[in-house]
C-alpha cells in the first residue's frame, strides 16, 4: 500500500512536471512575448546599444523564434544573465530560451536537465598573446600567467590542457570580458584565453591589433547553441527547427531580399515546404501556422546574413566563417531535410 | 457597602486565552509558532516540489567530486584533482586571510586617522576629514576596483625586470628593479616576497585536512618558551627589588634568552630565504601575493579604516576633558595619560562599533568576485556552483559558513568587550 | 604725590605708552601658521608630509584632469585630440564618454522621452518626506506621503492608473472593516478581520475591480518594463523601496526582540542575526538563484522585484537594530508612565513609545539607507545594470569606448559622493537637533 502511495506521488509529480514543461509554447503565445536569456553584454553576440535595443548573433535567434511563433520579431523580452545565473533562469522558467553562447556538454544536457536544440556557432578555446613575448605556440606557455573568464567551461579546458601537456600556469580569474581586456593590455597576464571568436572580437577592438597574435592551438571543442528546458519536446522542436530554417535558407539561397519572390516561384519543393508555399503544412506539425519559417527568415535574414551583419568580416568583430560555413562550403552547418 | 471578597474563581473559559493576560502571552506564542512552522513547511514543500519538477535531488555528494579547476592564491595544497570540498576549504581560508589582514590594517590606519582628525594641526585635520568623507560616501566596490586598476596599471610587468644581453651591451638597465637587496619584486601580477626555507627541515606532519610544517611548530615552541623564561627572569628581578630595594640589571639576560634560542634553532635547521627570481614569464621562487589579494585588501582596508576612524574619534571625544586635566594634575605625562587614562575609557565606546566593522570586513570580502580573488564565494559560490549546477546546496552552505564566521567573530569580540567594560559596583 | 616719587626713583613715566603692535610672530598669518601648522616639531613634520602628499597628488592627477576632452565620438578620437593639443606624451581624461552616455548612467535604458517620470518621482519623494524630516513642513503634505508609494509605482512603471488605486482600496477595505467591527464592540477581533479583509481584497477583488475600472475609464500611462531600469534609477528605486518596505518589518522585529515572550524573541533574534551574519551578495544570489525554489512551482516574477524582496529583508534586520537602539534610548519613565496610564501594550507603543523611538532613530535610519544605497551596486552580480559596474561594463563593451577606464568610475563615484555626503550631513544635523530637543 505504501508502495502505491509512493508511486502515486511520483506519477502526480511527473504529471505536474509534464504539464509545466509542455506549456511553454502556449505560455509564450498567451503572453504574446518571448522571454529570451542573453549575455549581459558581449559585442557581436548580444549587447544593448545606447537606446537599450539588443542586437547580435545570439539575439537574432530570439528574434527569429519570436517571429516564427508570435509573428513579430520585436516581441522579445531580453533577460541579461551572467555565467552564474543563466541556468537557473532557464530552469526556473524565467526565460523560455537561453541563447547565450553556451557550450553544449554532456553534463549540461544530462545532469542539468536541459535540451540543446542545435549549434549556432562552432567555436573552440584559443589563446591570445602579445607579439613581443615571442611565443608562437601554446606549448611554449609553461609557467605563464593566463587570464580566464570565470563561470565557463574555459577554466576546466585550460586546466586539462596544461595537465596533459605537463605544464604549469598561474590562472587570473576575471569576471567580465571588459575586465579581462584591461588586465591583458596592462600586461597583468601573458595570455588571454577564451573562445576563439571572443578572442578575435577582442583583438579587433584593440587600438593596435597587430601587436597581438592568436596562437594556432585550439584546445577545446565549443559547440555553442540555444537551449531549452528538458521535457518539453514540442517547444524544443519549435526552437530547433527555427534555427534549422535559418541555416537551410542559406543553403537554398533564400535571403530576406528574395524571400517573397522565392516563395512564389516554387521550383524547389523543399523550399516550398520550408516557406509554406506548397501543399504541405509543416507548421501545423509544430502547432504553428504555415508561414512560420518565412517570418523567421524575414526577421533578420538567413544564417549567413545574420552572421555577416553581427560578427562577420565586414563588422568590427571580423570573424571568418571557418567551421561555420555551410557543409557545401566545407563547413559544419548541415541541417536535416524539411520534409 | 461592598465587602472585599476573593476574586471569582471561575472555571477556565476559551475567551480567557485572548482576554486574560495570564494566558495571552502563551496564546500569542503558540500562534506565532504555528505560523512559523507553517511558513517553514510551506517553503520546504515548495522546494521539494520544485526540485522534483526539475528532476534534481538535494545532496552534498558533489563536494567529493573532482573540482577540475585551478586556484592561483592558496594557503594549503590544492591541485585541480582535489575535490570541491577542498576547493571550498581553500576559498574559506582565503576569505579568512584577507579578512584578518584587512581587520589588522584597518584598525591601525583607523586609529591613526581618528587621532589625527583631532590633531591641532589645521592641515592634517582637514586632510583626514577629506579622507574619511571620501571613503565613507563612495561604495566599497569602487575602491576595490580602483585599487585593482592602480596595481595593474602603475606597477611594472615582470618582463620590465629582464636584462637582455643587448641591453647589457648597450649599458642600459632594466625598466624596473627589485627592492630591498633584490628580495621583493612588485609586479602588476603580484608581489613576490622571499620565502623561508630550511636545509635540514624536520618535514611536515599531516593533520588530515592540511599539512603543518614541523619547523614552524618548533620555532613557535622555542619562542614561546623563551618568552616564558624571560617572564620568570623579570619576576625574579622584581622579587629581588621588593626584598632588597635594588633591581639587578636584566636587559642583557633578557636579550640573550629571547634571541639566542630561536637563532640557534634557525641555524640548526639551516634557515635561509628563498628569493624570487625572474625565470621564464614570471618570478619563480618566493611567495607570490597576487594583485587581486592586494587590491581587495587595500580597498577593504581604506574603506573600513574611514569608519573605524570615526568610531575612534567619537570614542576619544566621549572621554570628558576633565579626565585629561585630572591626569595632568596628577603629573602624568601626555603619553601615559593617553595610555592609562584616555584609551581605556575610550575603548569602551570604540569596541562595539569596531566589532561591527570587523563583521563588515568579513562580509565585504565577498566582493572578491570583482577582482577575481578566489575566496569562499569565488570557489564554492562561484566556479563550483557553476560547474555542478547545485545552486541550492552551494548557496545554503555558503550562507551557513559566513554565518558561523560572523557568529564566531562577534562572540570573541563580545568576550573582549565584556572584559574592558566598566566594572560597576 | 609725584614729588615724593621723584626723590626716590630715578625715572617715572607719567603717561601711558601708545599701544604697540604685537610681535610679528603673534599676529596674522604667521601666528595662524605657527599655531595651526607648526606648533611642535611633530606637527611641523606632519604639515610638511601633508603638503608633499597634496603636491604629489596634484602633479600626478591635475594634468590628467586639465587635459580632459569633452567633444569626441570615440576614445581613439579623444586620444588624438589630446596628442595634438598637449603633445604625444600627454595623458588626459576623455570626458566625452560621459557627455555621450550620461543618460545611461543615470537612467539605464529608460525610454528617453519618459525621463521626466523618474525625475518627478524623485522630486515628489522629497516632498513626501518633508513632513517626516522637517518639523516645519505643512501637515497637509502627509497625504502626499501616504499616496507616494502608489504614485511612485505609477510614475516609474507606468501602466493602468487603476492598479495602484485598487491596491490602495485594499487598505481602505481593511480600515473600513476595522472601524465597523470596533463600533460593534469587537475590538479584539477587529484587527484580525481587518487584515483578512485587506488580504482577501488583494487576492480576489483587486484584479477584477482594476480591470473593470480600466474598461470603463481607460486611464493609463505608457508602461515601462523592469528590464529598462538601470543606472541610478535602479539604485535609487531599490534603495528607497527597500528602506520604505523594511520599516514596518523592522519595527515588528525590534519590538519582537524586546518582547518578554521567549518564542517571539528567539525568532526575531534568529532572523536578525542570520541576515546580519551573511553578506548581501549571498542574499542577492538567493534572490536570483534560490527564490524560485522556495516559491510555489510556476511562480515567476521579475528579478528586480525579487531583488527588492531580498534587499528589504536585509534592510529590515539593520533597521530593526537601529529601532531597538531608539527603544533602548528612551528613558524608562516613558514606559512606566504609559503603564501607569493604564494603556495596553499596543496603545502604549502606538501613542507613547514608538513616536519617540522612531524620532531618535531617524539618523540611524538615514545611515542605514546610505549603506544600502552604496550596496545597491552589488546587483550587477545577479545581472542587473547598476551604475557602477553594470552600465560601465556595457559602455566599455561598445566598440568606440573600449579601453576607457577611469572616467565612468569617477563620474559615478562623484554622484554617489554627492548623494551620500548630503544625506550624512543632514543626518548629523538632525542628530544635533534631536540631542538639543532631548535635554
Amino acid at each position: 500500500m505504501n508502495r502505491t502511495v509512493f508511486l502515486g506521488t511520483l506519477a502526480a509529480a511527473g504529471l505536474s512536471a509534464g504539464l509545466a514543461g509542455a506549456a511553454t509554447l502556449d505560455d509564450v503565445k498567451a503572453r504574446d512575448e518571448l522571454n529570451c536569456g542573453v549575455n549581459t553584454g558581449l559585442v557581436g553576440f548580444a549587447a544593448p546599444d545606447a537606446s537599450g535595443a539588443w542586437s547580435g548573433f545570439d539575439v537574432a535567434i530570439c528574434k527569429a523564434v519570436a517571429a516564427a511563433v508570435l509573428g513579430d520579431a520585436n516581441k522579445v523580452k531580453y533577460v541579461p544573465t551572467t555565467g552564474q545565473t543563466r541556468f537557473t533562469a532557464l530552469a526556473s522558467g524565467e526565460v523560455d530560451i537561453l541563447s547565450r553562447n553556451t557550450t553544449w556538454t554532456f553534463s549540461r544536457d544530462a545532469d542539468l536537465k536541459f535540451t540543446f536544440v542545435g549549434v549556432n556557432y562552432y567555436d573552440g578555446q584559443g589563446f591570445m598573446v602579445n607579439k613581443s613575448l615571442g611565443v608562437s605556440s601554446a606549448k611554449e606557455l609553461d609557467g605563464a600567467t593566463i587570464c580566464i573568464q570565470t563561470g565557463t567551461t574555459t577554466e576546466l579546458n585550460l586546466a586539462d590542457y596544461f595537465k596533459t601537456n605537463n605544464m604549469s600556469y598561474q590562472p587570473v580569474p576575471i569576471e567580465t570580458n571588459a575586465e579581462g581586456e584591461q588586465q591583458f593590455l596592462a600586461g597583468a597576464c601573458d595570455a588571454y584565453t577564451t573562445d576563439a571568436s571572443g578572442l578575435a572580437a577582442t583583438r579587433a577592438a584593440f587600438a593596435n591589433p597587430d601587436d597581438f597574435v592568436i596562437l594556432p592551438e585550439i584546445i577545446s571543442k565549443e559547440p555553442l547553441g540555444p537551449l531549452v528546458r528538458q521535457g518539453d519536446d514540442e517547444w524544443a522542436d519549435v526552437v530547433r527547427w527555427t534555427l534549422n530554417a535559418l541555416i537551410a535558407a542559406e543553403e537554398y539561397g533564400i535571403t530576406s531580399a528574395n524571400i517573397e519572390e522565392r516563395s512564389k516561384s516554387t521550383d524547389n519543393p523543399e523550399v516550398a515546404r520550408l516557406l509554406g508555399a506548397g501543399e504541405d503544412d509543416l507548421g501545423a506539425m509544430i502547432r504553428l501556422d504555415k508561414e512560420w519559417a518565412k517570418r523567421a527568415i524575414m526577421a533578420g535574414g538567413n544564417y549567413g546574413e545574420i552572421f555577416a551583419a553581427t560578427i562577420g568580416e565586414s563588422t568590427p568583430i571580423g570573424l571568418a566563417r571557418g567551421l561555420n560555413a555551410q557543409w557545401t562550403q566545407g563547413g559544419l552547418l548541415y541541417t536535416p531535410p524539411f520534409r | 457597602m461592598t465587602i472585599a471578597t476573593d476574586p471569582p474563581k471561575d472555571s477556565f473559559r476559551l475567551s480567557m486565552l485572548l482576554y486574560d493576560t495570564r494566558y495571552r502571552a502563551l496564546t500569542i506564542q503558540v500562534v506565532v509558532l504555528l505560523l512559523f512552522m507553517a511558513g517553514v513547511a510551506w517553503l520546504v514543500d515548495n522546494t521539494i516540489q520544485n526540485l522534483q519538477t526539475l528532476g534534481k535531488d538535494f545532496s552534498f555528494g558533489f563536494l567529493t567530486n573532482r573540482a577540475g579547476y585551478d586556484i592561483n592564491q592558496r594557503l594549503i595544497a590544492y591541485t585541480n584533482d582535489s575535490s570541491h570540498a577542498r576547493a571550498m576549504l581553500v576559498g574559506l581560508l582565503n576569505t579568512l586571510l584577507v579578512s584578518a589582514m584587512a581587520c589588522a590594517a584597518a584598525t591601525v590606519i583607523g586609529i591613526f586617522v581618528g587621532v589625527l582628525r583631532l590633531s591641532p594641526n589645521w592641515l592634517i585635520a582637514r586632510l583626514m576629514t577629506v579622507y574619511v568623507e571620501m571613503f565613507r560616501n563612495i561604495p566599497v566596490l569602487l575602491w576595490i576596483l580602483v585599487a585593482y586598476a592602480v596595481f595593474t596599471e602603475v606597477t611594472p610587468q615582470p618582463r620590465d625586470f629582464r636584462l637582455t644581453p643587448e641591453m647589457e651591451a648597450a649599458g642600459e638597465t632594466p625598466a624596473a628593479s627589485m627592492l630591498l637587496f633584490d628580495s621583493i619584486a612588485i609586479t602588476n601580477r603580484g608581489t613576490s616576497i622571499p620565502e623561508p626555507l630550511f636545509d635540514r627541515s624536520l618535514g611536515n606532519v599531516s593533520l588530515g585536512l592540511f599539512d603543518v610544517s614541523l619547523d614552524l611548530v618548533a620555532l613557535v615552541a622555542v619562542i614561546v618558551a623563551a618568552v616564558l623564561a624571560n617572564r620568570a627572569l623579570l619576576r625574579q628581578a622584581a622579587r629581588i627589588q621588593d626584598a632588597t630595594g635594588r633591581r639587578p640589571t636584566t636587559w642583557w639576560k633578557s636579550l640573550l634568552i629571547l634571541v639566542l634560542p630561536p637563532v640557534l634553532l634557525l641555524v640548526a635547521l639551516g634557515f635561509h630565504l628563498g628569493l624570487p627570481e625572474l625565470a621564464g614569464f614570471n618570478f619563480q621562487g618566493g611567495i607570490l601575493v597576487s594583485n587581486s589579494l592586494m587590491a581587495l585588501w587595500l580597498g577593504l582596508t581604506l574603506y573600513t579604516a574611514a569608519f573605524i576612524a570615526e568610531a575612534v574619534r567619537a570614542g576619544i571625544l566621549a572621554v570628558s576633558r576633565g579626565q585629561t586635566e585630572a591626569a595632568y594634575a596628577l603629573g602624568l605625562r601626555p603619553r601615559r595619560t593617553m595610555s592609562l587614562v584616555i584609551l581605556p575609557q575610550a575603548l569602551r565606546v570604540i569596541v562595539p562599533p569596531l566589532i561591527s566593522q570587523y563583521l563588515n570586513i568579513t562580509k565585504n570580502s565577498s566582493l572578491a568576485i570583482a577582482v577575481g580573488y578566489m575566496d569562499l564565494r569565488g570557489t564554492l559560490g562561484g566556479i563550483t556552483l557553476n560547474q555542478t549546477g547545485r545552486e541550492l546546496e552551494a548557496v545554503l552552505l555558503m550562507m551557513l559558513i559566513y554565518l558561523i564566521i560572523s557568529l564566531v567573530i562577534s562572540g570573541v569580540m563580545n568576550v573582549y568587550n565584556n572584559s574592558v567594560r566598566l566594572k560597576e559596583r | 604725590m609725584s614729588d615724593t616719587h621723584a626723590e626716590t626713583v630715578a625715572f617715572v613715566r607719567e603717561t601711558m605708552l601708545p599701544q604697540a603692535a604685537p610681535p610679528a610672530s603673534q599676529t596674522g598669518a604667521v601666528r595662524w601658521l605657527r599655531e595651526n601648522l607648526f606648533s611642535t616639531w611633530v606637527n611641523g613634520a606632519l604639515t610638511v608630509l601633508g603638503l608633499l602628499a597634496i603636491f604629489w597628488l596634484g602633479t600626478h592627477l591635475l594634468p590628467w584632469f586639465l587635459h580632459g576632452v569633452w567633444n569626441a565620438n570615440s576614445l581613439a578620437e579623444c586620444r588624438e585630440i589630446i596628442a595634438n593639443r598637449w603633445g604625444d606624451e600627454a595623458s588626459g581624461a576623455c570626458w566625452a564618454v560621459i557627455r555621450e552616455r550620461w543618460n545611461q548612467f543615470l537612467f539605464g535604458f529608460y525610454p528617453s522621452h519618459l525621463y521626466w517620470r523618474p525625475i518627478l518621482a524623485l522630486l515628489l519623494l522629497f516632498a513626501a518626506l518633508a513632513p517626516v524630516l522637517f518639523g516645519s513642513a505643512p501637515r497637509q503634505l502627509l497625504i502626499l506621503s501616504l499616496a507616494y508609494p502608489g504614485l511612485a509605482y505609477l510614475l516609474l512603471w507606468g501602466g493602468s492608473v487603476w492598479f495602484p488605486i485598487s491596491a490602495y482600496l485594499g487598505f481602505g477595505a481593511g480600515i473600513a472593516a476595522f472601524l465597523l467591527l470596533r463600533r460593534a464592540g469587537q475590538s479584539l477581533l477587529a484587527p484580525i478581520v481587518a487584515v483578512l479583509a485587506a488580504v482577501l481584497w488583494w487576492l480576489f477583488l483587486a484584479g477584477p475591480v482594476e480591470r473593470g475600472l480600466q474598461s470603463m475609464i481607460p486611464l493609463a500611462m505608457e508602461p515601462v518594463r523592469s528590464n529598462a531600469f538601470g543606472g541610478f534609477v535602479l539604485s535609487i528605486t531599490i534603495g528607497v523601496a527597500a528602506i520604505a518596505l523594511s520599516l514596518p518589518l523592522g519595527i515588528v522585529l525590534a519590538l519582537g526582540r524586546r518582547s518578554d515572550m521567549f518564542l517571539v524573541k528567539a525568532l526575531s533574534v534568529g532572523f536578525i542575526e542570520f541576515i546580519r551574519g551573511v553578506p548581501l551578495i549571498t542574499l542577492l544570489f538567493t534572490a536570483s538563484l534560490l527564490l524560485n525554489y522556495f516559491l510555489p512551482p510556476g511562480t515567476n516574477f521579475d528579478i528586480i522585484l525579487r531583488v527588492i524582496i531580498m534587499v528589504t529583508l536585509f534592510a529590515a534586520a539593520y533597521i530593526a537594530e537601529v529601532i531597538r537602539g531608539g527603544l533602548a534610548a528612551l528613558p524608562r519613565g516613558q514606559y512606566e508612565a504609559a503603564d501607569a496610564l493604564g494603556l495596553d501594550y499596543f496603545k502604549s507603543m502606538r501613542l507613547i513609545i514608538l513616536p519617540q523611538a522612531l524620532k531618535i532613530s531617524i539618523p540611524g535610519i538615514v545611515s542605514t539607507f546610505i549603506g544600502l544605497f552604496k550596496d545597491t551596486t552589488l546587483v550587477i552580480f545577479v545581472g542587473l545594470l547598476d551604475p557602477l559596474k553594470g552600465i560601465t561594463d556595457a559602455v566599455r563593451a561598445a566598440i568606440e569606448w573600449k579601453g576607457i577606464y577611469w572616467e565612468p568610475f569617477i563620474f559615478v563615484g562623484a554622484i554617489f559622493f554627492v548623494f551620500n555626503f548630503a544625506m550624512s550631513r543632514y543626518s548629523m544635523h538632525l542628530e544635533r537637533r534631536l540631542k538639543r530637543d532631548h535635554r
